[in-house]
């Protein structure tokens, strides 16, 4: 279900076009810049990893997205979503695609979900809010949601509530309750960081099963580039509220052209391979986003700095088509390929 | 294409078989703990009668070396954390012994344990909780000094050396905890361990708020402050990269158990417990070639209760290639190859995998990965 009027969406168009959005917040130090200038696409069925250390502004774009970013929040560019422009539509609208068309898995699901209802009442609301059927069609298609993710026992435990779930059957039934609707985009952040290693990779098992079972694009963001490397075909890297490098997976991990793409693969600590010497550690902290220095916000943590870093943020350039890097001297870094 | 685990031995790593830890079987051990046990009691009714225990630490048995690293790895609830906090009893043990070279820590009095924390320290997960955010810097840093009697004006030059070598500056002394980022935090937790010159420090999830930049430099420092301060740490963590950076030995915990330990290079390279082969089939590469290439076994369902464990070998539910006897008899940790010990009546050995041996004996199990191209 779609909002009524606009709607010019065809196939071979982007399910979501992002341009140029930046998402400030009013403090009382000033203006924190938490989104800067950002701009990107994901296809229909496609994967996006949005990939950055935290205060990166992964999760605000996110937020931005579903229109969930709180009211102090300044908000300038477009998100086309569908042939629509979420951003100017009127809430009653918003709400039509906010559950339906665009679906959130939030990291925590003890405190996304309510825990005076049975888990499946949430179920039912979710698909009783955007459909018309009746509570006791609507109970049924709880049960089936849970059975599809996973739960097992459906019946018995859609009675049950959030705290007779274990957190890895609490993160299916928030997978459960995101795609009742059957969305086309799944917006996933940080939908593992609070479980076990064994039950992450059935969680992400589950959310790669209902894709395939219901062709949704996923936005999944996330610091472990282990998980971008198993489920992504693109990437985005963020740093310091800007897009630093987008790109294939392949291009992101064997040919990036980004000081700072490079450094985060360097410092990530590997289960396999040689590289047992020591980790490339990233020297320094983020920069502050209420006053950030001048120039390109990773020079004085980078290796390649020369000194037009310091007079101006560097443009992404393109290296080819769809693979575009934040840095002045993108071209002339050394490919990855024969620096090994 | 290739499984996990004939991958991993591919890749033989030189670096990977020099680890220091055959030197470690001729010295005597640092510390010595045996048959560590923990039980925290379930309580019920009016009068909190007794109704149960939750046994966290089950008979935990290990060794530690001078300037040695020993991993602790395991999930949520397998006992890593209060394993680490019974050691320097800031949880009372229920059982075992721990032996600091010839002192028992175990049955130490009040005086004598205070004396062996001046050797013994411990460095927390979270740099906001466990940092008093009433007090400066230095004075977080000097209190241990205090406490063990040292003066003003010596534990002031002292703070200073230490804010220098885990890479602060002295002036950051004045400032609060609120001042700093996490990592910075983390490095004050550090150098509180290290004020009274400790020989051993349990690290508890050191680096596991850190984003991955910034926990590169923490392991870097813990490299670098090991060998200048001659220290034997006990590196507690849930992330098995992470624990294989820092580790000379490991040792894997479920449930309450140690169930395989070994040195670094062999553990990674030839894991024996179909835990630990999981374990590390579960956790994604960063490399989507190889994340692509390998077939990797999901297990299924959620790591027991503890408060009510499975009989027999505890990871047998979980287990995708248990037997009759591993549901009744619980398999001891025993010496399986030099440097290797594991819990498990059916080890997984010599080229074998997990995959493999469920499929042949026609297990049930989940295996992801493998176009068969």
């Amino acid at each position: 279900m779609t909002p009524e009027g606009g709607g010019t969406a065809t196939a071979d168009q982007p399910l979501i076009d992002v341009r140029n959005l930046s998402v400030g917040f009013k403090t009382g130090g000033g203006v924190v810049q938490a989104v800067t200038d950002v701009s990107f696409t994901i296809e229909r069925g496609g994967v996006l990893a949005v990939v950055g250390e935290s205060g990166s502004g992964k999760s605000v774009t996110a937020l931005a997205l579903m229109r969930l970013h709180p009211k102090t929040a300044v908000i300038t560019g477009e998100v086309w979503f569908d042939g629509y422009e979420v951003l100017g539509l009127p809430m009653d609208q918003m709400r039509h695609i906010r559950g339906n068309d665009i679906a959130m898995i939030f990291q925590d699901p003890m405190t996304a979900m309510n825990p005076v209802f049975t888990v499946g009442n949430q179920i039912e609301e979710g698909v009783r809010t955007h459909r018309e059927v009746s509570k006791h069609d609507a109970q049924k298609r709880a049960v089936e949601l849970l059975d599809l993710v996973g739960v097992p026992e459906p019946k018995r435990r859609a009675a049950q509530y959030p705290h007779e779930f274990s957190g890895g059957m609490r993160q299916r039934a928030m997978i459960a309750m995101a795609i009742a609707n059957d969305p086309k985009l799944l917006i996933a952040d940080e939908p593992t960081t609070a479980l076990d290693v064994t039950v992450q990779a059935q969680v992400m098992e589950v959310l790669r099963d209902v894709r395939q079972e219901t062709g949704a694009a996923m936005m999944l963001i996330t610091h472990d580039l282990g998980l971008v490397a198993g489920s992504a075909d693109r990437v985005n890297v963020m740093y310091a509220s800007r897009l630093f490098e987008t790109g294939s997976i392949d291009e992101i991990f064997y040919d990036s052209r980004n000081p700072y793409t490079r450094a985060l693969l360097g410092s990530v600590p590997d289960l396999e391979g040689e590289h047992l010497e020591r980790l490339v550690a990233i020297p320094g902290n983020p920069p502050s986003l209420l006053n950030p220095p001048a120039g390109c916000p990773f020079r004085p943590r980078c290796t390649e700095r020369i000194p037009k870093c310091s007079e101006a943020v560097p443009e992404l350039v393109e290296i080819s088509d769809g693979h575009l890097s934040r840095c002045f001297r993108a071209h002339e870094l050394t490919p990855l390929a024969e620096m090994f | 294409m290739t499984e996990l685990d004939t991958d991993r031995t591919a890749e033989a790593d030189p670096s990977d078989a020099a680890a220091p830890v055959t030197a470690a079987d001729v010295r005597e051990p640092l510390l010595r703990v045996r048959d560590l046990t923990k039980d925290f009691p379930i309580r019920a009714g009016i009068i909190r009668r007794q109704v149960g225990a939750v046994h966290a630490v089950d008979h935990v048995s290990f060794d530690l070396y001078q300037q040695e690293t020993l991993g602790v790895v395991g999930e949520s609830g397998c006992g890593k954390s209060t394993m680490g906090r019974s050691l320097l009893r800031l949880i009372e043990p229920t059982d075992g012994t721990v032996m600091f070279q010839d002192v028992d820590v175990t049955a130490a009095d009040k005086s004598t344990l205070r004396e062996l924390r001046r050797d013994l320290q411990m460095v927390f997960q979270d740099p906001y909780a466990s940092l008093s955010p009433r007090m400066p810097v230095r004075d977080i840093v000097a209190e241990p000094m205090r406490i063990h009697g040292a003066g003003k004006k010596e534990s002031r030059a002292r703070v200073d050396d230490l804010l220098r070598r885990v890479g602060l500056l002295p002036e950051h002394g004045n400032r609060y905890p609120h001042e700093f980022s996490g990592g910075q935090r983390q490095r004050i937790g550090i150098a509180r361990a290290l004020a009274l010159r400790p020989k051993i420090i349990v690290l508890d999830e050191p680096v596991s708020a850190l984003d991955v930049s910034i926990q590169a430099q923490v392991l870097n420092l813990l490299e670098d402050l090991q060998e200048e301060f001659d220290l034997s740490l006990i590196f507690i963590a849930h992330d098995l990269a992470v624990v294989r950076h820092a580790s000379d030995r490991v040792a894997v915990m479920y449930l309450g158990r140690i169930v395989e330990l070994a040195d670094r290079a062999t553990l990674y390279k030839e894991p024996t417990h179909p835990y630990t082969r999981s374990l590390m089939s579960a956790v994604p590469l960063a490399d989507p070639h190889r994340e692509r290439a390998r077939r990797r076994i999901i297990l299924e369902g959620d790591v027991p209760s503890p408060a009510n464990p499975p009989p027999g070998c505890h990871f047998h539910t979980r287990c995708p290639i248990a037997q009759e006897r591993c549901r009744v008899e619980r398999p001891e940790l025993r010496e399986i190859r030099p440097g290797q010990q594991t819990a498990c009546h059916f080890p997984i050995m010599e080229g074998e995998t997990l995959i493999g041996r469920a499929e042949a004996i026609g297990a049930d199990v989940t295996v992801v990965g493998d176009t068969g191209t």
